[in-house]
């Protein structure tokens, strides 16, 4: 049973688990990024190419960077209490609000990718498992490999030599058809025209890695009584496979998919520099080159929020797929 | 005492040779090493030196088998120097990260208790952080050098492997053989590392080959982006820099990815032939 009571307590639990994980994770990373040489006011000096000393000093009392470390530690506690991330002076806004225009370019680019590699990665091994040891298996398996082996940056330069250079079918970079002020289906047709490629070599890694795993889980299980009782009472070929088998790779699958936040994460940064896509890998890159740490220290935090978070859900999902999981 | 005996290495040894998988990974990784360590013998001088005209496509002269970039560099001489530094980062990186790894995760899973539960706190910890981001933050901290961008693949790669050590340690630390280690009087160092550590090798030995091909994957990311070490030509920075050429010359970008997927593919063939020889149960159908 899954009761409403049962589900709450477990949210709370979770949560109160993931309090000390965030103060520590702030910690570590406004420490982290102070160790960086150079601050804002030195960045700022060098875009603008002058600066005097005094106007170094007037751009560090400004943004309190003059003060002790411990001083602004505390400052930033207290902006992120309030629900800032602080102020960006390169790009002279909010960090909160630049990171909200790039967030959700980020998010649709992992959310698809990541249902492109769960959609192909539990068919694939389904197949494999199928079939294990004859043709289709050891076909896909070389696939498989190849797709675990190929780096996701490289592959997307290459589905853009084919696909936008040589064949001329889909657009080399971007999210959307900039000026079209397309609507409705037209829009979401363009959108998708955009989003095809990165998230295909942003998908194709973990496709290899669903794979594989779907593929040992139901071998796993194939010769088990309980298999044999679903077969024997006469259900078919396809409700034992997808009903009774796929449910054992369910749970490591949905362990891996949580655990892969982070690496899409970081693998959105590759991507999306490839297809000059729109999203916060960009940004942090950005950040990292212009030496903006305020930015970059928002967007850490925020990935390993994300990374939490998503944690969290998959405990809950793992409940409710197998109640016999009590949560730590 | 409880060391692999050699009967059970050599039938190993012969389950690694009989797989054709493994056997394969491990010769191309042989031609990769060759080229690594012969590159300056084969093309002595800076491979990052202009020596013809730019944009020579392949297989025009027999100078320049594999042509040239948009500043005349030879693309032969920059792949097989390449091959450099994607191994040592890629071999050091892990040599840190399993070092680390190992260490945590054997006093994590040998200890037990508090030891434990602190270990394990900051291993969750650093697995919040996406790891190639915390890799591209480590290196923007310090200057980007071979050495910083390997200790910073190496820092971030500890956790995997130490969870895995833990398991393995939490699961043999009860048996007989340690318990009569621990009633002969043996110190925890001895216990640790000659009786319980050559028992917990197999899996560190599978993960090892898989966490190179992931370092010099990231390291090649890195690279790319232009976040490598700029006075050595690498697989990354080359497809970076061809990058720019894409539309006219994409060779450019094909040539060296090839060399680096072939290079991955091999570790982790070596890696599932590793796999299949020392776990033969796990090896299915």
């Amino acid at each position: 049973m899954f009761g409403r009571h049962r589900i709450l307590a477990m949210l709370r639990r979770t949560a109160l688990q993931a309090v000390p994980t965030i103060a520590a994770v702030v910690i570590v990373d406004f420490f982290l990024l102070k160790l960086a040489p150079g601050d804002a006011a030195d960045a700022l000096a060098a875009e603008s190419g002058s600066a005097t000393e005094e106007t170094m000093a007037a751009l560090r009392a400004h943004f309190g960077l003059d003060q002790p470390v411990i001083t602004q530690f505390l400052a930033y506690i207290e902006n992120l209490v309030h629900g800032s991330l602080g102020f960006s002076p390169l790009y002279n806004m909010p960090v909160s609000r630049l990171i909200l225009e790039r967030l959700p370019g980020s998010l649709e680019l992992m959310v698809v990718a990541l249902a492109i590699a769960l959609a192909v990665g539990i068919t694939a091994g389904v197949v494999m498992a199928q079939f294990a040891g004859r043709l289709p298996d050891r076909v896909i398996s070389v696939v498989v490999l190849l797709f675990y082996s190929i780096p996701g940056f490289w592959v997307g330069l290459m589905l853009i030599v084919l696909f936008s250079v040589w064949l001329g079918w889909l657009p080399s970079g971007g999210s959307e058809t900039i000026g079209a002020h397309l609507t409705g289906f037209a829009a979401l047709a363009d959108r998708l025209r955009y989003i095809a490629l990165p998230a295909a070599s942003l998908a194709m890694f973990f496709i290899a890695v669903y794979a594989r795993l779907v593929r040992a889980s139901m071998l796993e299980v194939r010769d088990q009584d309980y298999i044999r009782t679903a077969t024997a009472k006469g259900l078919s070929r396809r409700a034992v496979v997808w009903r009774h088998m796929l449910r054992n790779a369910l749970l490591p699958l949905t362990t891996l998919a949580g655990m892969h936040i982070g690496a899409i994460l970081g693998g959105a940064v590759v991507t999306e520099t490839v297809y000059s896509w729109p999203g916060l890998g960009r940004l942090a890159l950005e950040a990292v080159l212009k030496r903006d740490f305020s930015v970059l220290l928002g967007i850490l935090l925020l990935s390993s929020l994300l990374v939490i978070v998503v944690n969290m859900l998959v405990d809950l999902l793992q409940a409710w797929l197998d109640p016999r999981i009590e949560l730590r | 005492m409880a060391q692999p005996t050699r009967d059970n290495r050599a039938a190993s040894m012969r389950r690694l040779l009989r797989n054709r998988a493994g056997l394969a990974g491990g010769s191309i990784l042989l031609v990769v090493t060759a080229a690594a360590l012969l590159a300056p013998l084969l093309f002595p001088g800076d491979p990052l030196d202009m020596v013809t005209r730019p944009f020579l496509r392949p297989l025009m002269t027999w100078a320049h088998p594999l042509g040239s970039d948009s500043l005349g560099r030879d693309v032969l001489a920059g792949i097989v120097h390449g091959a450099r530094v994607s191994l040592l980062v890629g071999v050091t990186a892990t040599a840190i990260g399993v070092t680390i790894g190992t260490a945590v995760g054997a006093a994590a899973g040998y200890r037990g208790g508090r030891t434990d539960d602190v270990l394990v706190r900051v291993m969750e910890l650093f697995q919040t952080f996406p790891p190639f981001l915390l890799v591209i933050v480590l290196v923007s901290i310090a200057e980007p050098s071979v050495a910083t961008i390997t200790a910073a693949i190496g820092i971030v790669s500890w956790p995997t492997i130490a969870r895995v050590v833990r398991a393995e340690f939490r699961s043999l630390r009860r048996r007989d053989f340690v318990l009569a280690a621990q009633g002969l009087g043996y110190g925890t160092p001895r216990i640790v590392f000659r009786e319980i550590l050559p028992s917990a090798a197999a899996p560190i030995v599978v993960l090892t080959s898989v966490m190179v091909a992931t370092a010099i994957l990231n390291e090649a990311a890195l690279s790319f982006l232009g976040l490598g070490d700029p006075n050595l030509v690498s697989w990354g920075s080359m497809i970076g820099a061809g990058r720019d050429q894409l539309r006219t010359a994409w060779y450019l970008v094909a040539l060296p990815g090839t060399a680096l997927a072939l290079s991955v593919l091999a570790l982790n063939l070596l890696g599932d032939g590793l796999n299949e020889a020392l776990n033969p149960r796990s090896a299915d159908a």
